[in-house]
Order: structure tokens, then C-alpha cells, then sequence
């Protein structure tokens, strides 16, 4: 993890929604690196065009003009097979209500992905509880997501996202429906997770306990990115933030 | 097995794009039996219509056995017992078979049946876009949500026609017992007889599964983005 490497990189990304006659210019032209490793939020009011280039970085969206490069690779001369490769073994997803598929526990929330990369039963078996220690939750594997709390299931998504070792998360308002304390837990968890395993965090989010914890933060402001601080100059800057938060 | 071995290399520090994602068929199963057990009061709707549709089905056509058991032994009493009971039987008819406006009410049930299939499970689509969303968020390709289902449907369909079927054969068995004695279980071709149960089962499968097909393409083609929306 030495060398730094990119691993999102979006270049010159418009997006245009046709809603009825009216053309909503949701991104208005975004550049951006993220290097491999880092604990990236971005931020931005809503309507900003947050969530459609996160989208987009997610592979969930297909920019209307420029290019949105994935480990150097193209995601939109990806076809419907490859996209799907993408999203099983590339990008984990956590969303901001934690998607626990309902009918099933804890743990075959967890091997699913797994599943789909064709990895044998037993195995994935060994490996999902081994994920679920990692997020504390080993002792509730039987469990079904509505015997757990909100911040339960966040750790399930949490493992569940890490099932086929991605080298990007894409969390999408991750503490949106926490408490204050829990939403710290599953940051601080996520924040580990970044250290550790070298996995690349993206996470859009209102939540301005995040800061604390980005290596970078990228300001979206009207389809455009405002600004993007690293920690060093956040820490200074403090005050503006609260300021804005405030706003 | 082949995939299995790849799905090791496939992780290691320079990964390109590839095109492999599977699901097994077992695991399919699995999902699907496990996706009707757990919402099993809304299965057991979606496949009442199917069940009253289905008996329907078999109650006919083993009424329509059974009177021809009774023709075949040749016994005039029988026949006019028959004729008293509302079968059209022309003297020279050896075989009592159902009337063109039985045929019609039947393939109606039908008909009504697998609108109210379509219904039920476009309602249970809509139910569950946020997990097909995530399904696919995790790497499902559209033919997983398809196959899962058409699985589902599948074994819905064969529970309730099976159910279906034999409570029709056993109501008309029965109603046909009251009405003509222990003749009308002893004259008919037992095989006759299993032979409209299996048709009527294999019917009741098929509408099943015709049933979902749509609803099932609306889920599978399904934006894996609608799994972030947060309104619903």
C-alpha cells in the first residue's frame, strides 16, 4: 500500500436527467482522483449533485459525457456481465438503510456476495463469521435483521460489504438513521477497516463527525466540486465548517 | 468447480474486469424456498386463487371420469340416474364428456386466476425492489432475480395445484359417492382418473409460472440504484 495509487478517477463528468421537457444539469463538468487507501468523504447539501456522482463512482449511474475510470478501467464500456463483476467483487456498498436483505440471517446476509463470486459454501461460511467477529457481531450470526438494532445491522452491511475483499467501499449516508453514539461506532469501524485492510472509503455523507476522520474531503456545490481539503487543512479550518454546518 | 479456483486469483493485488458472477442452482433453490417460507401468509394468498382455480379444474374433469366409469358398465339404471342428474346423454352416447359450456367457465377460472397471479405478484415486485436492488448492488445479474422468481412461482405453483387437484378429485369423488353409491368409486379407470389429477397439477404449475413472468422481467431489468433510494 506504499505506493499511491488511483483508484476512482472521474474525468470531466456531466450528467443531464430529462425530467418531462426541463434538462437538470445535476453535475456540471467534476474532475477528481481518489487515491488508493483513503478515507474519502464527499460533501455537499442535497440537490448538489452528491449522490449522482457517487452513483456514477459506484457504477450505478453512467455519466452523460466523460469518463468515470475504475482502476483504470472504463466503467462505461462495461457491459451488464462485467458491471455485475464489478459491483460483486470491486465495490462493497453500505446504504444509509443498512438494505439487510429481510429474509435472510446475519450470516447468509454476508455470504451472498460471496455466493455470486462462486465461492465454495464452506468456505464462505468460514469467512462471513470471520467478518462477522471483525465487526463484533459473531455471537448473533442466526439472527434475522429484525432481531437487530439499526447499528446491528450497519455492522452486518458492513461485513457484508467486505465479503469479497473490494478495494473500494461506497458508503451512501452510512450513520443517516444512527443515533449520535452509534453512528460514532460505525464510524470509527469504518475508519479501522480503512487502516487496515487498505480499503479505499467513499463515503457521501451530511454527517460532520466524518470529517474527523477523512483523509479528504470533497465540497459538491451546484454540479461543480467547491473545494477538496485534505485532514491538515480541515483541522485549521474547523471553525468554517461548524460555521457551515450551521448554515 | 472451475470458478472456484479463479475466484482466488481474481482477488490478487492486480485484478482485471471479469465477466464471471454465478449463482447456483441449489442455492437457488435455498433462496427461493427460504423467500416463500419466510412470507408465507402473502405465498399462501398468491396461491389461493391457483388452489380454487385448480380444484375447479380437477372437480370437472373427474366428474367427467367418473360418469364415464358409470356409462361403461352399460347399466340403464345408471345411465338414467346420469341423465336425472344433468349429464346431456344422446342414446347413442357411450361417453358422457364435458360440455362446451363447462369448458368455458373452466378455461374463465383460469383466466381469472392468473390475472389475479399477475396482481399479486407485481404487488410483491413492488414489495421487494429494495432487496432485488441490493442483490444486484452485490453482483446479481438480471437472470438471477428472473430464475429466483420463477422458482418461487414454481413451487408455489406445484404446492398449490397439487393441493388444488386433490381436493377437486376428493370433492367430486365424494359429491359422486352421495349421489350414485359406491358404484361411482369402483366403476372408473383408476388411471383416468390420476391422469386429470396430473393434468390439472401440471396446468396449475403452468399458469403459475405464466403468471410471474412478467412481474418477474419488471424485477430483473430493475436499476441496482433504486436500492439507494430512501423513500419507500
Amino acid at each position: 500500500m506504499t505506493s499511491v495509487r488511483t483508484i476512482v478517477r472521474v474525468a470531466n463528468v456531466t450528467k443531464t436527467f430529462q425530467l418531462g421537457k426541463i434538462a437538470v444539469h445535476a453535475l456540471k463538468g467534476v474532475d477528481l482522483e481518489i487515491p488508493t487507501g483513503q478515507y474519502v468523504s464527499i460533501m455537499g447539501p442535497s440537490g448538489s449533485g452528491k449522490s449522482t456522482l457517487f452513483n456514477m463512482i459506484g457504477g450505478l449511474d453512467k455519466p452523460s459525457t466523460g469518463k468515470v475510470f475504475i482502476d483504470e478501467v472504463d466503467i462505461s464500456q462495461l457491459d451488464a456481465y462485467e458491471l455485475a463483476w464489478l459491483r460483486c467483487r470491486k465495490i462493497g456498498y453500505i446504504f444509509q438503510t443498512f438494505n439487510i436483505i429481510q429474509v435472510m440471517t446475519a450470516l447468509e446476509n454476508v455470504t451472498l456476495p460471496m455466493t455470486f463470486a462462486g465461492m465454495r459454501s464452506e468456505r464462505a461460511t468460514e469467512k462471513g463469521m470471520e467478518l462477522l467477529e471483525l465487526v463484533g457481531l459473531a455471537d448473533r450470526f442466526q439472527h434475522k435483521p429484525f432481531e437487530l438494532s439499526g447499528g446491528q445491522q450497519q455492522r452486518v452491511a458492513i461485513a457484508r460489504a467486505l465479503a469479497n475483499d473490494p478495494a473500494i467501499i461506497l458508503a451512501d449516508e452510512p450513520t443517516g438513521n444512527l443515533d449520535l453514539s452509534t453512528g460514532e461506532e460505525i464510524i470509527t469501524l469504518l475508519k479501522n477497516l480503512s487502516h487496515e485492510r487498505g480499503v479505499t472509503i467513499i463515503s457521501a455523507t451530511h454527517d460532520i463527525k466524518m470529517l474527523n476522520v477523512s483523509d479528504q474531503v470533497v465540497w459538491i456545490r451546484d454540479g461543480r466540486i467547491d473545494k477538496i481539503e485534505s485532514r491538515e487543512e480541515l483541522t485549521i479550518s474547523v471553525g468554517r465548517i461548524d460555521a457551515r454546518a450551521g448554515a | 468447480m472451475a470458478t472456484i479456483d479463479r475466484s482466488n486469483t481474481a482477488t490478487a493485488p492486480q485484478p482485471r474486469i471479469h465477466r464471471q458472477v454465478v449463482l447456483p442452482l441449489g442455492k437457488s433453490f435455498e433462496i427461493a424456498f427460504n423467500s416463500i417460507r419466510v412470507r408465507f401468509f402473502r405465498s399462501l394468498i398468491t396461491t389461493m386463487s391457483l388452489v380454487l382455480a385448480v380444484s375447479f379444474l380437477s372437480f370437472v374433469s373427474v366428474n367427467t371420469d367418473v360418469a364415464n366409469g358409470l356409462l361403461s358398465t352399460g347399466d340403464p339404471a345408471l345411465r338414467q340416474a346420469l341423465i336425472r342428474s344433468g349429464y346431456d346423454l344422446a342414446p347413442e352416447d357411450t361417453r358422457a364428456d364435458s360440455s362446451p359450456k363447462q369448458r368455458w367457465i373452466v378455461i374463465l377460472s383460469l383466466l381469472v386466476c392468473v390475472v389475479g397471479i399477475v396482481n399479486a405478484q407485481l404487488m410483491a415486485v413492488t414489495e421487494r425492489f429494495r432487496e432485488i436492488g441490493t442483490m444486484k448492488c452485490l453482483g446479481a445479474l438480471d437472470r438471477f432475480i428472473l430464475r429466483l422468481f420463477l422458482l418461487e412461482a414454481g413451487m408455489q405453483g406445484l404446492v398449490g395445484a397439487g393441493v388444488g387437484a386433490l381436493s377437486g378429485a376428493a370433492f367430486a369423488l365424494l359429491g359422486n359417492l352421495l349421489r350414485f353409491g359406491t358404484r361411482a368409486l369402483t366403476t372408473p379407470a383408476g388411471d383416468e382418473i390420476l391422469l386429470s389429477v396430473a393434468f390439472a397439477t401440471g396446468v396449475g404449475c403452468l399458469l403459475s409460472v405464466l403468471g410471474v413472468l412478467y412481474p418477474a422481467f419488471v424485477a430483473a431489468r430493475m436499476q441496482p440504484v433504486e436500492a439507494m433510494r430512501v423513500e419507500q
